[in-house]
């Protein structure tokens, strides 16, 4: 466990020692503040809730996690520094694991400072905070999945615009695996069963219904299995490079 | 210790390391020589566990790198091919980090962060970002993390590569002072590094060992083996003078410095016949040296000859 934490901490530390991190919180700030008020017609609902707010994170992530994500493995390998990681006492669980925490705990961090506006709602009018909370545990879960789909295809390339372009797609995907762009072409080719398992893989699904307030055990489950799926196949990918 | 069992590593049909067993014990500095892509530095990641072996195995203090993985690089300290390092981090930030996997204790965790420190010079550059740093200090940086735990086993690829010849001295110097109880493989291009610091020497190429000695044995298979050079005011003299001596099989004279070059008869010693035949005739001459062997000729032949097959000791 204390490796974990240790390449947890050097991890994270890492990402405020680069503008990596301070370009992101930027970035995520401004473009989640435009979306909410421009786009989501905040004022004019004349609603005291966040359904604006949260309504764009699936799109914000599906380009800025990625963008995180990238840099995971593809920059230990392209600057040699994983041969040193993997030969330290350390297994390979605890750096996939330490890592994953630290790029989650980062975005966590981002998310958190978006509180002004989970005041501003409170200051207007009388939100149902439960609702708030739900969100923002979809919110970050959800963020987790994108991580570690990003983190599994980041260790397969030493090329981080390659890492962030494929993660991109593959979580536009997931994303839209309940939407007739994806569905269509898997109901020329698959029988209904697996049209329906399919569309219950997308994201926007689970997100969705944990943002409207509802804890449901099942989105929950749905969104741990996706992180602990996709860490797994980093970890395999790691290793079998090493044995390539 | 460190022992290798047949060690191979094939990537498709290209076999970057074939068979490789040596075994290297404590107070033993190995030198891995070989030219550039012989397969060095998949031997060294095999030993390290960061590449596993398509066959063989290899052991670490008795651990066997791939079912005691944690053990054996516990035991082990790695320099990997390049130094690499954490180039945001602040030398002390990476060395603590390195110390911090290595679960030193506290008090441990000061002594022997100061003492690599203070071996590698590091001082002057410890807040700096390692980014910002020489290649000559940021190959420091790397070998003070191998040595930071004070590993019975030490595996370094080029530790001194990048560093300009007194820091090369001190790392030599540094390797020396840990020779004494530890075991260390050391790879390396230069034949100078093999006479300071290595007790033995393999010479690998194509995968496989070549030759297993030590730096003296190296020499003796030489050509310039007990040969007698020398320089001398009257080239023509001297020259005509080392041919009657009997065991004087053939005589070379380098066209850019006039060295004249006497190679003896296998197995016969010419150094005192050369002096007496030089000094009968009264023939002047600058220096006179005996040829201890040269390793770079030796490395040649062998790396180069019988499309490195034979010449298996």
């Amino acid at each position: 466990m204390s490796g974990t934490l240790t390449i947890f901490r050097r991890e994270l530390r890492s990402y405020f020692a680069t503008p990596v991190a301070y370009v992101f919180i930027v970035i995520f700030l401004l473009m989640s503040g435009a979306f909410t008020f421009y786009m989501g017609d905040f004022y004019e609902r004349g609603q005291a809730d966040l359904q604006p707010f949260f309504m764009f994170h699936p799109w914000l992530y599906l380009f800025l996690v990625p963008a995180v994500a990238m840099r995971m493995w593809a920059e230990e390998r392209k600057s040699g520094t994983i041969e040193l990681l993997l030969t330290l006492p350390v297994t390979l669980w605890q750096a996939v694991f330490g890592k994953f925490l630290a790029a989650w705990a980062f975005i966590a961090i981002a998310l958190a400072l978006t509180f002004p506006i989970w005041l501003t709602v409170n200051y207007l009018g009388d939100p149902d905070n439960g609702v708030i909370f739900a969100s923002y545990l979809g919110s970050l879960l959800m963020a987790g999945a994108f991580l570690a789909i990003g983190s599994c295809i980041s260790a397969t390339t030493r090329n981080q615009v390659v890492a962030f372009i494929l993660t991109v797609v593959a979580c536009f995907l997931l994303l839209l695996a309940g939407f007739p762009l994806v569905l269509d072409v898997f109901h020329a080719i698959a029988p209904q069963g697996v049209v329906d398992a399919i569309a219950g893989l997308s994201f926007l699904t689970h997100f969705t219904s944990i943002s409207k307030g509802v804890i449901d055990l099942r989105d929950l489950v749905y969104f741990v299995l996706m992180i602990g799926v996709w860490l797994y196949a980093t970890a395999v990918v790691i290793d079998m490079k090493k044995a390539a | 210790m460190i022992e290798t069992r047949q060690l191979t590593k094939r990537y498709g049909d290209f076999t970057a390391v074939d068979g490789i067993s040596f075994r290297v014990e404590p107070g033993q500095v190995l030198g891995f020589l070989g030219p550039n892509g012989a397969g060095k530095s998949t031997t060294m990641k095999m030993i390290a566990g960061f590449l596993a072996p398509s066959s063989g195995g290899a052991t670490v203090a008795g651990f066997d790198v791939e079912t005691q993985p944690m053990q054996a690089r516990r035991a082990l300290g790695y320099l990997p091919e390049g130094a690499p390092s954490y180039g945001e981090m602040s030398v002390r930030e990476f060395l603590g980090f390195v110390a911090d996997v290595r679960d030193l204790g506290q008090d441990l965790r000061h002594r022997r962060l100061d003492d690599a420190i203070g071996r590698l010079h590091l001082e002057p550059v410890l807040e700096q970002s390692i980014d910002t740093l020489s290649k000559g200090f940021k190959r420091r940086v790397g070998l003070a993390a191998a040595i930071l735990h004070d590993p019975q086993v030490l595996v370094l690829d080029e530790p001194t590569d990048g560093l300009d010849p007194n820091q090369k001295q001190e790392v030599r110097a540094l390797i020396n002072s840990m020779a004494r109880d530890k075991t260390i493989v050391i790879s390396t291009h230069l034949l100078e590094e093999v006479h300071a610091v290595c007790t033995r020497a393999i010479i690998i190429a194509g995968g496989r060992v070549l030759a297993d000695a030590t730096p003296a044995e190296l020499e003796a298979r030489s050509r310039y083996h007990q040969a007698v050079s020398l320089t001398a005011p009257d080239l023509q003299q001297a020259k005509e003078a080392l041919a009657l001596v009997a065991d004087v099989a053939s005589i070379e004279v380098d066209p850019q410095d006039n060295r004249i070059t006497a190679f003896p008869k296998p197995g016969r010693s010419i150094f005192v016949a050369v002096g007496d035949a030089l000094k009968s005739r009264n023939i002047a001459v600058r220096e006179l040296a005996l040829e201890p062997g040269r390793l770079d000729e030796v490395f040649r032949t062998i790396t180069q000859g019988a499309g490195g097959t034979e010449a298996r000791t």
